[in-house]
């Protein structure tokens, strides 16, 4: 504490005194104190110190805030000299210290930031976001072409019946292509169930469950009795198309597939239609699409093999049978369907060379994709 | 089936320039789908060499090589030296003076193989002399080709293989085969007759049935051929199993003379083979035509054949000496009594041709495609007779193929055959049918006009006939010159269509659209994009289960797509009670692996696969996911019907046909293993627990719009204590999530401490797609904040307690935290068996600012609800 000046005891106001004793208005006290007050605030290192030395130099007990006190007792001739004096000194001791606090906090804060750097560049693994398996991101993908194109997507059960699966589409019991499917069959042998050979029976149901006309694609799970290699899987994805409506051809087919091609492969391209036969179709046909690397321009394409065209499905018009079996009448109506495989798919378009990765759950393998393909 | 480009030539007129690439294309067009190219794929020198001497040098290995000199002619690379060839040969088949193949260096044989001149054995090599196999000739390898034998039966090829003459002309290896792939439609296909046909259908090449001319040279029906009876008394679907059987007898033929080479090379071409005169024989005329035959030797026939079914337990030993036990409704060639013969599949060893035979009885036949297919499939005898015959065989083919066979064998064996031949049997035709002419356009989209879809008719050999009652087609069938206008009317009129022998296919007016629309071109089909009606999107439980998916990839995790086949240890392994309902599996007759004959029915059970997968691949912190179905069977002995093909099932049918499906609900499951949080610079690790997959598994149903209760159990395959049951607010099971079983995650062969979840994703679609969310307007006063510890007993879940605040508590609880669980002695008496339970109640008033004795009155009432409902006891009360 400034002990310089010696402390009277305060009074009333007093109308006989003698300015000299008033020692604290001395001009020469003052501007002491405002020099002692300057020194102060520049010496104190941090906003502690500064704390400390306002109270000390600008508090209600410092020199100045006393000698203000005293201004009182003086003669009102003096009073307004001695309190211009003490204000402008007590206004500077409070601006210097405003002043000193504005850099100490600054320093600070500066020295806090310092300290506080951080190397941003490692990451902390908190966040991560997993991946969906491109087979499914295949399905979703392909459904939303389809919705695009005003259909609604069906579906139906994994282990479904054989009517369902054969005979409604027209494969009889003794069909040659009933024997090549490669069906897995549910015990016992007559319970008339089978793991579905193809999304197809998904047609029957969604002709005896909706309204006509029918315009429906129903992707999901099939099964073969095919051993799993580069190229097969037991367990497989397929999606198919299933139109039903007054008028259609196969022109709206093929019409279907460019569409669908180029919204899968590339704008630009086309498809082409080979004869075939399938059950439950009639005109059947294979499909092609056109090689989206080559267009048929490079006889050593890695992708098509060099023919400009990649094998991609079967399709074909709704077989009159099976229209029949949904008790729709063929006179009336006509429908073309098709069907394709979605890891085939999934390795044309993004260069799966081994359908081992895609079927071994290998987690490397989704996060190539991430979330959708 | 196989069509070498030489032999295509022969019977139908292909361009000159065509190779096997554009012959394939063409086939494609109208329909035979490519399946490879073979040969043609050597290139020179290959020529016939004289071998002139050669020198037998024992090697270390023990082989003997021969060192031989060779004159190629003027191909040999020495020759301004007037030297010989020098090859080594490791075969010793041959003589000085036998001509030989030798290929030179600078050439490349099947397969790319390219000929240098390389050291071996100690010699310079200039070159190779070929055996059969190496210039897919066939399959021998057992020495190198010697032409005098070999084109023993072709001097006048032999006349021409002098040293340095072109061998690959000489031996027909410039010969490209092209091979297709037959749809089950096209039986007709399996044979060069049919192939031939298509590729004129392609081309528009003129093509001569070989068979009219065999037809007009065999000899019509007489008596006193060999007797034939066809006794069927079990037809399958009242179709013959036999409905027309020719025999003929050749007499002294010599068995032990060789089919010709040229004949041996179109086997081999074919994929077949050779093996001897008759049966060569009879395999190349069902490769030419198409119709399988069989060669029987006469002295082990008895006095009669009859074609009947199998009798039960009858037995037969065939000729890869397997004794088969037949069906009754396997259809038999016998002696009467003796089976022969699995009829058009495969044949028995007792009557079958070899060395002693002199006389042969040769079978043409036409047989039920239904009874074929079903017995090759019972006895898993795919044979080239009986993919012919159960794609079905032309029934009028018999004669004419027996006529060529006879004619073969008695040219390469020198035998006679019997004037008489037995034909029995009515062949059922394909039937015809009506045809309404306007169809095929309608179908396919294009403008097909009546006159087209005519000529096409009749080009692919069928009859057409107008129906009485509208006009008749304009008799001429060459387009040219008619104008369709004239001779097709625009009444309302049908046509009569029969179909060719060979084309059963043909049934209805779509087939005969297929065949208008190929004979077109299916490139001519103009593409139209069909405006559907407008579809209302995804269904609600679709985009459910992306957003699922979504979430749990956004949380980390990746999916995986596993195979649902599991083993019948696989309950034990997840430690299922006896009574589980998932025991009941769904089984499957013909898995792909023994081991794992059932179906899932749970996803963890085939999910942990992929964990286990990902870790043994050095995987630490792995979590992965998957949506699919389980297989849940309905019931015991459940049937599906099969109703009949091309009419609607009843309501009731299909009723019973559903109830036989089984429950195949959709479900989702994770599994996590390892870190959480990884170990870094930035914390230590932090391991996944069992909180972390009931979080996950709220954050699922939070996805959906679902609040979970969630209830500690016990359930497999989860750990005892740390296992929760995700229930619906009203109660309906989700299902669980914690951590696994430790004795699970050992027979798993996991890691410790995995932990998981498996959600009926159905229950959540439905309890979240019945909710409309109806918006609360937002308090803005200021909350107001209370502590309570609470003391129940350990064994009480904090969910519990946690519930019964929230009730008593009441609307105005905005936030109800838990910030410290206590066990200890400060507990007091009995302290072991207790816990202590912190919460901080956070209160958002509606209408006002909370007073502090309000905010009191609120906490007490929720303590009072949590007292009744657990027994919680304020501590320090």
């Amino acid at each position: 504490m400034a002990t310089d000046h010696k402390v009277k005891a305060m009074s009333g106001p007093n109308t006989q005194y003698d300015p000299v004793e008033v020692s604290a208005l001395d001009p020469e006290a003052v501007a002491g104190n405002v020099r002692d007050a300057l020194a102060a605030a520049a010496a104190a290192g941090t906003l502690d110190e500064l704390k400390a030395a306002r109270l000390a130099h600008a508090g209600d007990k410092s020199p100045l805030a006393l000698a203000n006190r005293e201004i009182g007792a003086l003669p009102p001739s003096a009073k307004a000299e001695a309190g211009k004096r003490v204000g402008q000194a007590r206004g500077q001791v409070a601006q210097a210290f405003t002043a000193r606090e504005a850099e100490l906090a600054a320093a600070a804060e500066e020295a806090m930031l310092a300290e506080e750097q951080q190397d941003l560049t490692v990451v902390p693994p908190r966040h991560t976001l997993g991946a969906r398996h491109p087979v499914s991101a295949m399905v979703d993908r392909v459904s939303d072409i389809f919705v695009g194109l005003g259909w609604e997507i069906a579906e139906g059960p994994e282990v479904e019946s054989e009517w369902f699966n054969f005979d409604a589409l027209n494969f009889g019991p003794d069909h040659p292509a009933r024997a090549m499917q490669d069906t897995f069959f549910v015990e016992p042998a007559d319970a008339g169930l089978v793991l579905r050979t193809h999304t197809s029976p998904v047609q029957m149901r969604s002709l005896l469950e909706r309204d006509l006309p029918v315009y429906v694609a129903a992707p999901g799970r099939t099964f073969r009795t095919d051993d799993l290699d580069a190229t097969h899987t037991p367990v497989f994805a397929q999606v198919e198309g299933l139109a039903v409506d007054r008028g259609l051809t196969m022109a709206h087919l093929k019409g279907t597939l460019d569409r669908f091609a180029q919204e899968l492969f590339g704008a630009d391209l086309v498809t082409r239609l080979r004869p075939a036969f399938f059950p439950f179709t009639e005109p059947s046909a294979e499909m092609d699409v056109q090689c989206w690397v080559c267009k048929g321009s490079d006889p050593a394409c890695r992708v098509c093999g060099g023919t400009g065209w990649i094998e991609w499905g079967g399709c074909g018009m709704v077989n009159q049978n099976v229209l029949r079996a949904a008790g729709i009448d063929p006179e009336v109506y006509t429908g073309f369907a098709f069907g394709m495989g979605i890891e085939r798919a999934v390795m044309l378009r993004h260069g799966v060379t081994d359908m081992f990765d895609i079927v071994e759950g290998d987690v490397r393998f989704s996060k190539q994709f991430g979330m959708e393909v | 089936m196989r069509a070498p480009v030489s032999w295509l030539r022969e019977l139908v007129d292909v361009d000159p320039a065509a190779r096997g690439e554009q012959i394939a294309a063409a086939l494609v067009r109208v329909g035979l789908e490519e399946e490879g190219l073979h040969g043609g794929d050597i290139t020179g020198p290959l020529v016939v060499g004289r071998v002139l001497d050669f020198v037998d040098e024992p090697q270390k290995n023990g082989k003997v090589i021969r060192w031989c000199t060779v004159d190629v002619g003027d191909n040999g690379q020495r020759l301004t030296e007037g030297k010989p060839q020098e090859i080594v040969c490791g075969a010793s088949n041959f003589a000085v003076g036998d001509l030989v193949v030798v290929v030179l260096p600078g050439a490349t044989l099947p397969g790319g193989f390219q000929i240098s001149a390389r050291k071996t054995y100690g010699h310079v090599s200039n070159g190779m002399i070929c055996a059969e196999d190496e210039l897919g000739l066939g399959e021998d390898h057992s020495g190198i080709i010697v032409l005098t034998d070999y084109l023993a039966d072709q001097p006048e090829l032999l006349a021409r293989a002098v040293p340095g003459a072109d061998a690959i002309e000489l031996l027909g290896l410039g010969d490209e085969v092209v091979e297709v792939n037959v749809t089950p439609d096209r039986g007709y296909c399996f044979s060069m007759r049919g192939i031939a046909r298509e590729y004129s259908h392609a081309t528009g090449v003129d093509f001569v049935d070989p068979v009219d001319a065999l037809r007009d040279a065999a000899p019509v029906l007489s008596h006193g051929g060999y007797p034939v009876r066809l006794e069927d008394d079990a037809p399958i679907h009242d179709v013959a199993g036999c409905d027309r059987y020719v025999a003929r007898i050749v007499r002294g033929v010599d068995v032990s003379a060789s089919s010709p080479s040229w004949m041996q090379t179109r086997l081999t071409q074919l994929g077949m083979r050779p093996i001897s005169l008759a049966v060569d024989v009879t395999n190349y005329v069902m490769l030419l035509l198409g119709q399988p035959m069989h060669a029987f030797d006469l002295a082990k026939l008895g006095d009669e054949i009859v074609v009947r079914r199998a009798r039960a337990g009858e037995r037969l030993t065939t000729l890869d000496d397997v004794t088969r036990t037949l069906d009754p409704e396997d259809l038999l060639i016998t002696d009467g009594e003796r089976p022969l013969v699995i009829a058009g599949v495969f044949g028995g060893a007792d009557c079958e041709v070899d060395e002693t035979t002199t006389d042969v009885l040769l079978e043409a036949a036409h047989f039920d495609p239904v009874s074929i297919a079903r017995s090759a499939r019972r006895h898993k005898l795919a044979t080239e007779a009986s993919k012919r015959f159960e794609r079905g065989v032309d029934p009028l083919l018999a004669p004419a193929a027996m006529q060529l066979a006879v004619d073969l064998l008695v040219t390469y064996g020198g035998g006679v055959a019997d004037p008489a031949v037995t034909d029995v049997g009515e062949p059922v035709l394909p039937a015809p049918f009506t045809l309404d002419p306007q169809l095929p356009a309608r179908l396919v989209g294009i403008d097909l006009g009546e006159q087209e879809v005519h000529d096409a008719l009749l080009l692919i050999g069928a009859q057409v006939d107008q129906d009485p009652h509208t006009e008749p087609v304009s008799a001429g069938t060459d387009a040219a010159g008619s104008d369709p206008d004239e001779t097709v009317t625009d009444q309302p009129h049908t046509w009569t269509v029969t179909p060719p022998s060979w084309r059963p296919d043909l049934t209805n007016g779509p087939d005969v659209a297929e065949e208008v629309a190929r004979l077109r071109g299916y490139d001519q089909i103009p593409s139209v994009l069909p405006q559907a009606p407008g579809g209302r999107g995804l269904t609600a439980a679709q985009r459910d289960r992306r957003r699922v998916a979504d979430t749990l990839a956004q949380q980390g995790l990746v999916e995986v797509l596993t195979y649902p086949f599991v083993g019948e240890g696989s309950d034990d392994a997840l430690g299922l009670p006896a009574e589980d309902a998932r025991r009941r599996h769904v089984r499957l007759a013909n898995p792909i692996n023994d081991q794992e004959p059932l179906l899932r029915t749970s996803l963890l059970s085939t999910l942990a696969n992929a964990l286990r997968l990902n870790v043994s691949r050095g995987a630490k912190d792995v979590g992965v996911y998957e949506l699919g179905v389980v297989f849940r069977p309905r019931g015991e002995g459940l049937r599906a019907p099969v109703p009949p093909l091309g009419q609607r099932p009843s309501a009731e049918t299909l009723a019973e046909i559903d109830a036989a499906v089984p429950d195949q609900p959709h479900r989702v499951a994770f599994l996590r293993s390892g870190d959480a949080e990884a170990r870094g610079p930035w914390a230590a690790a932090r391991p996944v627990d069992a909180g972390d997959a009931v979080a996950l598994a709220l954050a699922v149903a939070a996805a959906l719009g679902v609040e979970l209760d969630v209830v500690q159990d016990e359930h497999a395959p989860f750990h005892p204590g740390r296992c929760v049951r995700l229930e619906t607010t009203d109660g309906r099971l989700v299902g669980h999530a914690g951590e696994l079983h430790p004795r699970v995650l050992k027979a798993l062969e996991l890691p410790a401490r995995v932990v998981g979840a498996e959600l009926d994703l159905d229950v959540l679609s439905a309890v979240g797609d019945s909710t409309v969310v109806q918006a609360t307007k937002l308090s803005t006063l200021p909350v107001a904040h209370t502590d309570v510890a609470l003391v129940v007993d350990a064994s009480v879940p904090a969910a519990d307690v946690a519930r019964s605040l929230r009730a008593g508590a009441g609307d105005q609880l905005e936030g109800l935290e838990l910030f410290d669980i206590y066990r200890g002695e400060q507990l007091g008496d009995g302290w072991v068996a207790k816990k202590s339970l912190a919460y901080r109640l956070t209160f958002r008033p509606v209408e006002r600012t909370l007073k502090t004795a309000e905010v009191s009155a609120l906490r007490d009432r929720a303590i009072a609800a949590a007292a009744s409902a657990t027994g919680a006891v304020q501590r320090g009360a």
